[in-house]
Formats: C-alpha cells, structure tokens, sequence
C-alpha cells in the first residue's frame, strides 16, 4: 500500500462516517430544523465520496443542486409549516417502527450478500485527463434526446410549483378599492375539515 | 479501495432513508428520506462508472439526469406540502387522509 492508496482509504473511512452519521441524525432526530442542516453534511460527505471515485463534475454539480439550492428549499419549507404540534399517539406504532427496522436491517444483510457474492467485472481504472468534456460530448451525442427531455421536465416542474405553491386570491370580492389584494381568510376547505373534526379531540397547540 | 465497500455504503444509506421515509410523521422529512434514496442511488450509479466503465463515464451522465429530477421532485413536493399544509394546517403524515376512503 502506497501513501495515496492509504489517503484514499482514510478519507473514505472519514467521509463514511460522517454520512452515516448525518443520514442517521437526519432519521432519527426529533427537531427537523437539526435534521435539515444534517443533510447538508450527508450532501457534502457524498460530494468528498464522488471525488474519490474521479467524478468532480458531479461532485460539483453535488455541492451546487443539493446543498446550494434542495437544502435551502427545505429549510425554506420548514421555516413555512413548521408548527410545534404535539402527534397523536397511533395504536401499535412500536410495532410499525419496530417492523420496518427489522425489514430495513433484512434488506441491507440481502444486498451486502449480494455485493460481496457476486463476482464484478472489474476494469482497471484509466484516469481521464477532464471528465466535463467527456460529459459533454454524451450529452450532445448519444445522451441528446434524454437531455432535452429533462430541460422539458424542469420547466413543467417550474410552472406546476408555481401554480400549486401559489397563494389565492378573490378579485371579485374587492370594495372599491383598486389597489388592495383581499386574501381569502381562510380555505373553506380547512374550515371544513375542523368542523368535521371539532367533536374529534385534536391535542394541536399553536406556539 | 475497493467497488464492494462504496456499495455496501449505498446500500446502508438506502436503508436508512427507507426507515425514515416509512417511519416520519412529518411530511418535510419524508422529503428528506426521498432524497437520502436518491443519494445512495447516485452513490451506486458513479461506483459502477468509475469501477467497471471508466474511459466511457456513462454513469455520470445518469448521475447527472438523476439530480435533475431529483431537484424538480423536491421543488414539487414542497409546494405539494405547502398546499396541504394551507388546508389541513398541520404536516402530520396520519392526518392525510383525504384520498384515503
């Protein structure tokens, strides 16, 4: 084992710990605000991962979509609904968490039997001088068609966002005022729902 | 370094976001569960191109197009949440019931 080799494994071991870690914190803890900045590391330790497997365009690209903007999205989204309310207890909910740790364990003993039985058709690794101009020549080759279609699913994700975050307003309510926005109070829908669900004790405190 | 340890690794990190995505009661951690799932995916995706592919990067480009849905589901989801949050005011997964019966 060369100086290099010993780097990369000792990073690796680094880096697999803090993703476990923060992907386990991100699980399990019980404020989402601790959870969302957990995920930030768990995107920035695959970010190091990816270097270590010679793909920096990705790595990159990691850094800038996940935690640049994914992670402030959701910071965005808690800070919007987050309202401290105590759950409701639901029947045999240790039997459900308990449940699926023993699936997910299960699942995760089936695939590392699975890694380390089956026989891989290794390659030995060629260093490529720059991975971006090989990326790129896939996307304007053979990758072109998928390329456009995913530009075609980002704008309808754009506008499906807007129309479906978008806040609701009544124009035909306005009292002749011209420049007031009248927001609609409440949703009759909301209102609905806690008519139905009044006599229906819900333990929900505002903070 | 060896291809079967950043497999094992995605694979942990794929059950851990199967827990959470089965276990939250709140809706933005669910959110974070799919993109736990995602990661390991993309983990999966660039050991293959690096070990078993690594003059001809394919990989990378599905890495690439698995991030660009990744970003478009989590901005939909959200405003998703949002909406149903204007509704229902709360974000608790068992209360979500109106498809339901």
């Amino acid at each position: 084992m060369n100086l290099a080799e010993g780097v990369q494994n000792v990073s690796f071991a680094i880096l697999a710990v803090m993703m476990l870690g923060a992907a386990l914190g991100v699980v399990l803890l019980p404020n989402i605000v601790h959870s969302a900045f957990l995920l930030g590391g768990v995107f920035i330790s695959l970010a190091g991962l990816y270097l270590l497997l010679n793909a920096d365009f990705v790595a990159a690209a990691q850094v800038l979509i996940y935690v640049g903007a994914v992670n402030v999205l959701i910071l965005f989204a808690i800070m919007l609904v987050n309202r401290r309310e105590p759950y409701t207890v639901v029947r045999w909910g240790w039997l459900r968490s308990g449940a699926t740790v023993s699936v997910c364990i299960g699942l995760f003993a089936f695939l590392g039997s699975m890694i380390f039985s089956t026989h891989w058709a290794l390659k030995p690794i060629v260093a490529l001088p720059s991975t971006v101009s090989v990326i790129g020549i896939h996307f304007f080759t053979d990758f072109l068609l998928p390329f456009e279609v995913a530009s075609i699913l980002l704008l309808i994700a754009l506008v499906g966002a807007i129309v479906l975050a978008r806040r609701e307003y009544l124009p035909d309510e306005a009292t002749g005022e011209e420049f007031e926005l009248v927001e609609r109070p409440r949703d009759p829908v909301a209102a609905l729902a806690e008519a139905i669900e009044s006599p229906l004790e819900r333990p929900i405190g505002r903070i | 370094m060896q291809l079967q340890y950043f497999l094992l690794l995605a694979s942990a990190l794929f059950c851990i976001g199967i827990y959470g995505l089965v276990t939250s009661r709140n809706a933005v951690r669910v959110l974070m569960s799919i993109e736990l799932l995602f990661n390991a995916v993309n983990l999966n995706l660039l050991s293959f191109s690096n070990y078993l592919d690594s003059t001809d990067i394919r990989g990378q480009i599905f890495a690439v197009f698995v991030i660009t849905v990744a970003a478009a589901e989590a901005a939909v989801g959200l405003a998703i949440i949002l909406s149903i949050y204007r509704n229902r005011e709360t974000v608790d997964m068992e209360q979500f019931n109106l498809l339901k019966w």
